[in-house]
C-alpha cells in the first residue's frame, strides 16, 4: 500500500528516554526560575539569610565554635535545598495536578518514571544554579571551607530525595492551595526552629529532636562535610530513613490527576 | 521506523469497543457500549453532556480500565500496552493540558521534544495561527488560543489516530473553520480522527461516520446522509396545550402514507417525507378542525437534531462541559 504523503502522514514514535527526561528537566527547571516567588524562595531568602546571619552574627557578637560564615555557609545551603526539593517541588507538582498537565503528559510518550527523573532533574539543576550562586557570595565574604566533594554530594543527594519524597507526598494527596500555604509553612517552621541554618547544637535540649528532623541532618552532614571534608553518617542515616518514609507513603497515596 | 513494528495488527480496526461498562459511585457513565471507528476515517462521537462520551474516549486512551467489556485500539490493549500505544496516538483533552506559566509555542516544542520524528512545530504553529500568542503566558491566552494550542498538541508527534474531544468548543467561527480544514486535510493524509461534540454541524459537516450516544449506550450509528436519509424533508409541530385523543392517527389520515407522523411530546410532533407546501397547508388545516393552536410549525431539511430527537424524545443541544 502506498500510503499517501502530506504534512500530516503519520511517522509516530517515542523520542529516546534520555532526551524525553533532559526535555522534561529543562522545561521544569525553566519554569521554576521563571516564577518569581520560587526564585525567591530558591535565591533570595538564602542569600538574605547568609548576609543577615554573618552581620547579626558581628553586631550581637554571637559566639560559636567557628567564624560566623563557616557556620552559616553550610547551613544555608542545606537551606537552599530543602526550598528548592520541597517546597519548590510541592507547590509545582500541586498545581501541575491542578491544571491537568501530569494528566496531559500521561498520555504522551512520557512514562511516569521518566516524569520523575525529570523533575529530579529539574531539582538538580536548580540546586547546582543555588550552590553556585551562594557559595560565590558566601566566598565573597570570606567563607573558607575545609571540603570533600564526595561528602558534599552525597548529603546534597540523600537531602534532595528525602525533602522531595516528602514535597511529592504533599502535593500527593493535599489540593494545590493546601499544598502551596503547606510547603510554605513547613519551610518557615524548618528554617527558624528545624536545625537547618543554625546548627542542631545551638538548640539546647531541643537539639536531640532537631537531629532527627530532615532539616537537622541536612544541615548537620553538610556542616560536617564542608568543616572537615568527612561524612556524617548519623545524619545521613536519618535522611535516607525519611527519604524511605516518603517514597513508601507517597507511593501509596500520590494520584497524578 | 516505529511503524514497522506494529505490522502485525495494522489491519485491525482504529477502535474497538466492545460491551463497554463504565460506573462512578451509583451513576452508570458507560452502559455496555459498542464501537467500532474505522481507520482513516473522521469519525464523530455525538451525544449531549453526560452521555458517555468523554469517559469512552479515556478509556481508549489508557486513562481508565474497563470495568466490563474490552477496549482495543490500534489493536493494542490501551492498559496493557499503553507504553506500545501511547507515542502512535495523539489526544486532545477537555480539561487542562498546560503549565499556567508556560508560553504557548514553548508547551508545543516541549511536547514535540517528546516524540521520535515530531512536526514541524513552527510551521504548525502557523497553520493554528499561534504565531500572535507564540510567547504568551498559557494562562493568558484566549479560550479559543488555548483549545488552537491543545489541538497542536495532540498532532505534533505525526500521530496514526487523535483523539479531539470538544475540539471547537470555545473557538470563534473562523477557528472552527480552520480546525475543521485541519482535520479532514489530516484524514486525507492518512490519519484516523475520532472526536466527540454536541455540534451537530461539526459533525455533519466533517464526520465520515457517527455514532449517536445517549446515556452510555450507542442509539444510531451510520454516515451522515444514512443517518439523516438523505436529507428528507421534515415538519416540527409545536402546540400550546396537549393534543386532543388520537391525534397523530388523524393526522396520519389526513397526511397520507408518504409522510411518516411520530409523537415527540404531548405537545409536539415531528413529520418526516416528501413535504412540501401543500403538506404544510395540511396540517395547519388539521390543527383549525381539531382546535389545535400551533406555537410553531418548522418546515426544514432532516437533520441530526431531528434524528436524535426522533431516537430519544429530547434535544441534543445543551451546552456546558461535558462530564
Amino acid at each position: 500500500m502506498s500510503a499517501p504523503t502530506g504534512l500530516f502522514t503519520p511517522r509516530p514514535g517515542a523520542a529516546p528516554l534520555h532526551r524525553q527526561v533532559l526535555a522534561q528537566a529543562v522545561m521544569e527547571s525553566r519554569l521554576m526560575l521563571r516564577n518569581g516567588e520560587q526564585l525567591l524562595l530558591a535565591v533570595v531568602i538564602p542569600v538574605i539569610v547568609l548576609i543577615g546571619g554573618v552581620e547579626g552574627a558581628r553586631h550581637l557578637d554571637l559566639s560559636f565554635s567557628r567564624r560566623p560564615i563557616d557556620v552559616f555557609a553550610p547551613g544555608v545551603l542545606a537551606l537552599a535545598v530543602m526550598s528548592t526539593a520541597f517546597t519548590s517541588l510541592a507547590i509545582a507538582t500541586g498545581f501541575e495536578r491542578r491544571y491537568g498537565v501530569i494528566k496531559r503528559l500521561g498520555s504522551s510518550p512520557l512514562p511516569r518514571s521518566g516524569l520523575l527523573l525529570g523533575k529530579v532533574g529539574a531539582l538538580l539543576l536548580v540546586e547546582v544554579m543555588q550552590v553556585v550562586v551562594i557559595s560565590l557570595v558566601a566566598l565573597s565574604l570570606g567563607w573558607e571551607p575545609h571540603a570533600s566533594l564526595p561528602a558534599v554530594l552525597l548529603t546534597i543527594v540523600v537531602g534532595t530525595a528525602a525533602f522531595a519524597s516528602l514535597g511529592l507526598l504533599v502535593a500527593g494527596v493535599l489540593r494545590a492551595e493546601a499544598t502551596l500555604a503547606a510547603a510554605n509553612l513547613v519551610y518557615l517552621l524548618l528554617m527558624a526552629g528545624g536545625a537547618v541554618v543554625l546548627p542542631s547544637t545551638a538548640y539546647g535540649a531541643f537539639g536531640g529532636v532537631t537531629r532527627l528532623l530532615p532539616s537537622g541532618a541536612l544541615g548537620d552532614a553538610l556542616r560536617r562535610a564542608f568543616w572537615s571534608g568527612s561524612f556524617q553518617w548519623g545524619s545521613l542515616l536519618v535522611l535516607a530513613a525519611w527519604a524511605a518514609i516518603g517514597t513508601a507513603l507517597t507511593a501509596r497515596t500520590f494520584r497524578w490527576e | 521506523m516505529p511503524t514497522s513494528r506494529v505490522s502485525p495488527v495494522a489491519e485491525s480496526p482504529a477502535v474497538a469497543v466492545s460491551g463497554l461498562v463504565m460506573r462512578y459511585a451509583d451513576k452508570v457513565a458507560v452502559d455496555h457500549l459498542d464501537l467500532t471507528v474505522d481507520r482513516h476515517t473522521i469519525t464523530a462521537v455525538l451525544g449531549p453532556n453526560g452521555a458517555g462520551k468523554t469517559t469512552t474516549l479515556e478509556t481508549c486512551e489508557g486513562y481508565r480500565r474497563p470495568q466490563q467489556g474490552s477496549v482495543s485500539v490500534l489493536g493494542l490493549d490501551p492498559q496493557r500496552q499503553r507504553r506500545d500505544l501511547l507515542p502512535r496516538i495523539g489526544v486532545m483533552l477537555q480539561d487542562g493540558g498546560a503549565w499556567s506559566g508556560v508560553r504557548a509555542m514553548e508547551m508545543l516544542r516541549h511536547i514535540a521534544r517528546l516524540h521520535a520524528d515530531p512536526l514541524d512545530v513552527d510551521t504548525l504553529g502557523e497553520r493554528l495561527g499561534l504565531g500572535d500568542c507564540g510567547r504568551t503566558p498559557y494562562r493568558r491566552l484566549s479560550g479559543g488560543q488555548q483549545q488552537r494550542l491543545k489541538l497542536a498538541m495532540a498532532v505534533v508527534g505525526r500521530p496514526e489516530l487523535v483523539f479531539v474531544d470538544e475540539p471547537t468548543a470555545g473557538m470563534d467561527p473562523a477557528a472552527r473553520r480552520t480546525t475543521w480544514e485541519l482535520l479532514e486535510e489530516m484524514r486525507g493524509d492518512g490519519v484516523t480522527v475520532v472526536l466527540t461534540t454536541h455540534h451537530m454541524d461539526e459533525a455533519e459537516r466533517l464526520a465520515d461516520w457517527i455514532h449517536i450516544i445517549d446515556h452510555g449506550q450507542l442509539i444510531a450509528s451510520g454516515t451522515p446522509p444514512e443517518l439523516t436519509r438523505g436529507g428528507t424533508s421534515t415538519i416540527r409541530l409545536v402546540v400550546t396545550k396537549p393534543f386532543p385523543e388520537g391525534a397523530p392517527g388523524s393526522l396520519q389520515e389526513a397526511l397520507g402514507h408518504r409522510l411518516d407522523v411520530r409523537t415527540i411530546s404531548e405537545v409536539s410532533l415531528l413529520i418526516t417525507g416528501p413535504a412540501d407546501s401543500t403538506t404544510l397547508a395540511t396540517v395547519s388545516g388539521w390543527c383549525e378542525r381539531n382546535g389545535v393552536l400551533p406555537e410553531s410549525l418548522h418546515l426544514g431539511q432532516r437533520n441530526l437534531e431531528d434524528v436524535f430527537l426522533e431516537l430519544t424524545g429530547r434535544e441534543l443541544a445543551g451546552r456546558g462541559p461535558a462530564t
